[in-house]
């Protein structure tokens, strides 16, 4: 069978030493997960683990509760 | 005790002492209460993402706090009462961070990297 489609997957950015630590005061790790309009960016794109991706939400909802980042970019 | 953070946002016309003397007022209910204080932070004043009150700014202060639930809830009740912030969140945490926070760290490397700039022109 060939593999024309086949890429390798993107291991989390999260994983492994000396990765980020996901922290809500870090307005600029968590843009990098957001979307132009604001939105969480799924981690089927951003290849984030199921737990990161947990955490980073939680992040970026605690950044947004305090006027760090946007709800919606209009 | 457990460990928490607390931030607080002032209203933007706020001079900076009175920003301090709220958290300095913060400090007192909290030590009022058997907590301690570990670390107090003052982001200075930061736009928004949003108006939050018809504020378009706010100053950030962020307390690193050790303290007993009781003493959390009585802060919490003061600052909900005080109409000079704007908005507050109280996160519990496994253990504070050492040295300033990416907040702090970000200032300085935006200052160190202007004076790069200044130095190669």
């Amino acid at each position: 069978m060939s593999r024309a489609f086949f890429r390798r997957r993107k291991s989390c950015p999260f994983s492994g030493k000396d990765a980020p630590v996901i922290d809500y005061k870090d307005v600029r790790l968590l843009q990098g997960f957001m979307s132009e309009r604001g939105k969480i960016v799924p981690s089927r794109i951003t290849a984030v683990s199921a737990k990161k991706q947990r955490e980073l939400g939680q992040a970026i909802k605690r950044a947004r509760h305090l006027g760090l980042l946007p709800y919606l970019v209009k | 005790m457990p460990l928490y953070e607390h931030v607080f946002l002032a209203r933007q016309d706020l001079s900076q002492a009175q920003v301090d003397a709220l958290a300095a007022a913060a400090t007192g209910i909290v030590e009022a209460n058997q907590g301690k204080v570990v670390k107090t932070e003052t982001w200075g004043l930061k736009s928004l993402a949003y108006k939050i009150k018809r504020n378009r700014k706010a100053h950030f202060v962020l307390l690193n706090l050790d303290a007993p639930g009781d003493a959390v809830a009585e802060l919490e009740r003061q600052t909900q009462i005080n109409e000079d912030v704007i908005r507050y969140m109280t996160v519990r945490v496994d253990e504070h961070e050492a040295g300033p926070s990416v907040q702090m760290r970000k200032q300085d490397r935006e200052r160190t990297r202007r004076r790069d700039r200044e130095e190669m022109a």
